[in-house]
């Protein structure tokens, strides 16, 4: 365990409205810490939809995710927020001295005064698609994120999306495994235009693989992966 | 007044007197139909009212805007007769009208 942090107020959740609390909290003379599972600030709105437009922001007719999750960030800046992302809250008490206590999964321990619960629709998790039997692979096999490219070095990768986040992989990933494959379920991309334009240059080099299609199979033993069965508008096929 | 039909994942049956106008999703909540999370209000930013058009109705209801497929990309266990019902309008011609609500949302 570490030396428990002091502070005046936790916050759980660094979306717009844990964000603004900084403010509002700030104007009090207190202190705020934050805790988020995501590695950046603004919730569901930086995750989820950071280029699309909102229209129920006060006094703002139109704004992105992503440009709400900056303004807010400028404006709490002054009350110098301490944030701590990647971690889900996973412990709270109270303590004898009237203080509570908040844990982190990382085991950190914050006291404060008083704690915000700003947690929206709760924290991200994985969304786990409906593929039999995944449970076995994941984290050995399966992931869904990528902490450290290095871990993917020499390896025959398929990459399951058609995000900013499967591209931009693709694309990294592409000079360090050993294959690349992307699979989606469409031959269209919410990814930004340039990375699906890179991802079809490198297609067209012959450096990476994309299919149209679903995850219908796995196929592997002991946790182990050694194809995935993709369903597309052209049947199945087996991808090692 | 339009009728349609929503079919709850255990197979449970809700038959609703639509307004034209409407949409399929403001229906399944307003009749409590059990799969259907609606959680954005219909404003086409998440994927939690999806349902699958009954194989008859695919033609008449139509296809997604792209604005909606990317958010099909969303969606739990997508098939071709995938939409978001908070994206399909109530009208004269979906008269009968069936969707399937999925086995859970994102």
């Amino acid at each position: 365990m570490s030396t428990p942090i002091e502070t005046d107020v936790v916050i759980v959740g660094a979306g717009p409205c844990g964000l603004f609390a900084v403010f509002e909290l700030g104007l009090y003379d207190l202190k705020c810490h934050l805790v988020d599972i995501l590695d950046r600030p603004g919730g569901q709105c930086a995750e989820l939809y950071p280029e699309k437009p909102i229209y129920d922001i006060p006094a703002w007719p139109e704004i992105s995710g992503q440009a709400l999750t900056d303004k807010l960030m400028e404006q709490i800046a002054p009350f110098k927020p301490e944030f701590h992302f990647n971690r889900m809250v996973s412990g709270f008490r109270k303590l004898d001295n009237g203080r509570f206590e908040v844990e982190t999964d990382e085991g950190e321990l914050l006291h404060c005064h008083a704690v915000v619960i700003a947690a929206g629709g709760g924290s991200f998790q994985p969304k786990r698609p409906p593929v039999p039997g995944i449970e076995a692979y994941e984290g050995s096999s399966v992931f869904y994120s990528v902490r450290r490219m290095e871990e993917f070095r020499g390896q025959d990768l398929l990459i399951v999306g058609g995000g900013d986040s499967a591209l931009d992989w693709t694309l990294n990933l592409q000079p360090v495994a050993k294959s690349v494959t992307l699979v989606h379920r469409r031959p269209d991309f919410r990814a930004a235009p340039d990375s699906v334009n890179k991802m079809f240059a490198l297609r067209e080099q012959g450096k990476i693989n994309f299919h149209v299609g679903q995850v219908s199979g796995l196929k592997g033993e002991g946790g182990q992966l050694t194809a995935a069965t993709v369903k597309g508008p052209d049947g199945e096929t087996d991808i090692p | 007044m339009t009728k349609i039909t929503l079919v709850a994942f255990d197979g449970t049956r809700f038959d609703v007197d639509a307004v034209n106008g409407s949409t399929v999703m403001e229906n399944a909540i307003r009749n409590s139909v059990p799969g259907i999370e609606a959680e954005c209000g219909g404003a086409c930013a998440c994927a939690t009212c999806h349902v699958y058009v009954d194989e008859a109705w695919t033609d008449a209801v139509g296809t997604p805007q792209p604005m909606e497929e990317d958010m099909l990309d969303f969606a739990y266990d997508v098939r071709p007769t995938s939409r978001l019902s908070c994206q399909i309008k109530v009208r004269d011609e979906l008269e009968g009208l069936i969707v399937h609500v999925p086995e859970r949302q994102a």
